[in-house]
């Protein structure tokens, strides 16, 4: 019972950031591999804000989420729409954007290294017990998980219920008959991107309350969300949240019973599981 | 298979080129021989990296798993009374083993797939031993062999000539034919017949039991050995550099993208240690905004604007 609560807390905040690459990946089609690094700078500006200025993380995301969302924009405009635009196939794009956002990766990665050192960083914020049913948990990681419940539950009505997000999604169903029905594909596929970019890095902010960050773990986020999201079913909301759930739970169950060193492990079977028997996804229909 | 003229010339000069490499340590400089290693070490990884990925467009970033997996079966294989010959082609086996396992669950698949997959391998193997260490109790491993650098430098040598003969013979038979189908478009390699799967697994397997044997041949030299040493992820990034920089478009792409980025890479990580992953970074950035096609590509389009500029005169 420890295990399945502390494992969905955890597969709360994985929603959030995989609900992230999934709007980039899903609708705006750019596997974006330097989707963790935004997470950690999201996490570097929380611990900035609250070590510097006692600054809470909750109110830091509403700093953090409009700077990511102008700064992947511009990734977006400046570097890739070039790609899409320059692209063949999508099997050519698809291997421009790996090779462009791992690039971008590895500079963000040198630029918070020579920015903040290479230290771990971590700060104590709501590290209080609270108890839930009988078991004790930090406060942070319920807080976190509660936010990132509030965000998902957001973006899902945003997808659903509006003119722009049911746009989004009709992309990412198909972009070539989105754009018969009149949809602007190049301005929303950026606002996709764009968008995605801004919820991680609030994941970014909210995970730092609990977990302990360094320059270079963005990349073992990035496979997580990758994870999630195939798991899930690209572009499916539904199935990433399920998915998130079901990483942390298993991630969880590994750390406590297992060995703390062997979460990727467990994340990679459960994709190699996922890959031998159902490739399309948790939800997903076969396509033809 | 016919040779023509042309073959036979250029099998002369890559003897020649290889007889001359082969006498780099007659200088009897020991810190040009041990850039010799780097470079013939790099040029094998990134060559055999290029020919499963340059026809397929499939960009691997499992090169650490596989080197790493072959510098662990020498320092097992050592420690527990191994002839340091009989581990190299157990490293070649175990490489060609794990890289079917992973062709088969990912390369039936997306580009996508693979590529996340890949990433993630070496982290993975990693975490494994890591675990399995701890389980044992053992730390690390000592590699104590009487093989000195130059052995290393002319095995390495050997190898290479290995590949680029595999590599050519690959590129004149049915299977490089069906890569190259297979690049261009996999929906109509299948549609005639090529079973797209087998191929991209094979040639797969031939990439990863060179990187194993790499592993192996390096172990001696790190002498003491442990996961984060022989797993790590820089590994893999540079050889895709490397290759990319190069250009997978020819057989000796990968060596004209190997030499120079490996004198700068130790060039930047002597004087500014801190900024190796930032130049990475932007490296990347260059190959895919400016270099599309390595340094092949820019070799291929200067020669042609010459033969325009002789027809027009």
């Amino acid at each position: 019972m420890d295990i399945l609560i502390t494992g969905l807390l955890l597969g709360g905040t994985y929603a959030l950031i995989a609900m992230g690459l999934n709007l980039q990946y899903g609708m705006a089609r750019i596997m974006n591999l330097a989707n963790g690094e935004f997470l950690v700078a999201g996490g570097f500006a929380a611990f900035w804000f609250y070590t510097a200025g006692q600054v809470s993380p909750l109110l830091t995301t509403f700093i953090v989420a409009p700077l990511a969302f102008g700064l992947n924009w511009l990734i977006y405009v400046v570097m890739l729409r070039p790609l899409v635009r320059r692209a063949k196939s999508h099997g050519q794009l698809e291997v421009d954007a790996i090779l462009t956002t791992f690039g971008l990766a590895f500079v963000s990665v040198g630029i918070m290294l020579a920015l903040f050192g290479g230290d771990y960083f971590s700060y104590s914020y709501l590290a209080r017990p609270i108890t839930l049913i009988g078991d004790t948990y930090g406060l942070n990681r319920v807080t976190a998980a509660v936010a990132a419940v509030i965000i998902c539950g957001g973006l899902w009505l945003w997808l659903n219920r509006t003119r722009a997000g049911m746009s989004i999604r009709a992309i990412a169903v198909d972009p070539k008959s989105a754009r018969l029905v009149g949809i602007d594909v190049p301005k929303l596929s950026a606002l996709a991107f764009a968008l995605g970019g801004a919820v991680t890095a609030v994941g970014g902010a909210l995970i730092s309350t609990f977990l302990t960050l360094d320059a270079s773990t963005g990349v073992m986020f990035t496979l997580k969300a990758l994870v999630i999201v195939i798991m899930g079913g690209v572009g499916d909301v539904r199935g990433t949240i399920v998915a998130a759930l079901l990483l942390g739970i298993l991630e969880t169950f590994v750390a406590t019973l297992i060995d703390p060193g062997l979460t990727l492990a467990a994340a990679y079977l459960l994709f190699v599981l996922i890959l031998l028997f159902r490739p399309q996804g948790l939800f997903g229909r076969r396509t033809t | 298979m016919s040779m023509t003229k042309s073959d036979w010339q250029s099998i002369t000069l890559s003897a020649v080129l290889l007889a001359v490499a082969a006498c780099l340590p007659l200088t009897g400089d020991a810190y040009m021989l041990s850039i010799g290693i780097t470079i013939a070490m790099y040029a094998v990884l990134a060559t055999s990296w290029a020919l499963f990925s340059g026809p397929t467009h499939y960009i691997s970033l499992a090169t650490a798993a596989f080197f790493g997996l072959g510098t662990y079966t020498t320092a097992i294989g050592i420690e527990n009374g191994l002839n340091y010959w009989v581990t190299l082609p157990i490293a070649a086996i175990l490489g060609a083993v794990l890289a079917a396992l992973v062709g088969l669950a990912t390369l039936r698949l997306s580009g996508v797939y693979f590529v996340i997959f890949t990433l993630g391998l070496a982290e993975l193997v990693r975490q494994v031993v890591t675990w399995g260490q701890n389980v044992s109790g053992q730390k690390g491993l000592y590699v104590l062999t009487d093989i000195t650098e130059v052995h290393i430098y002319w095995q390495l040598l050997v190898l290479a000539a290995i590949v680029y003969l595999t590599g050519w013979a690959i590129g004149r038979s049915r299977l490089g034919f069906a890569l190259r189908i297979i690049g261009d478009d996999e929906e109509v390699a299948r549609h005639s017949g090529i079973n797209t799967s087998r191929a991209k697994i094979l040639l797969f397997m031939v990439s990863g039991a060179t990187a194993a044997v790499v592993g192996s041949m390096l172990a001696p030299r790190y002498i003491y050995i442990e996961p984060a040493l022989a797993f790590t992820p820089m590994l893999s990034f540079l050889v895709v550099i490397m290759a990319l920089l190069g250009g997978t478009g020819r057989l000796w792409g990968p060596l004209v993208g190997v030499i120079p980025f490996t004198l700068l890479w130790e060039a930047i990580s002597a004087s500014f240690p801190n900024q190796t992953t930032l130049l990475l970074g932007l490296s990347f950035l260059v190959i895919v905004y400016l270099l599309p096609r390595g340094f092949v590509g820019l070799i291929e389009s200067g020669k042609r604007k010459m033969r325009e500029r002789e027809a027009f005169a």
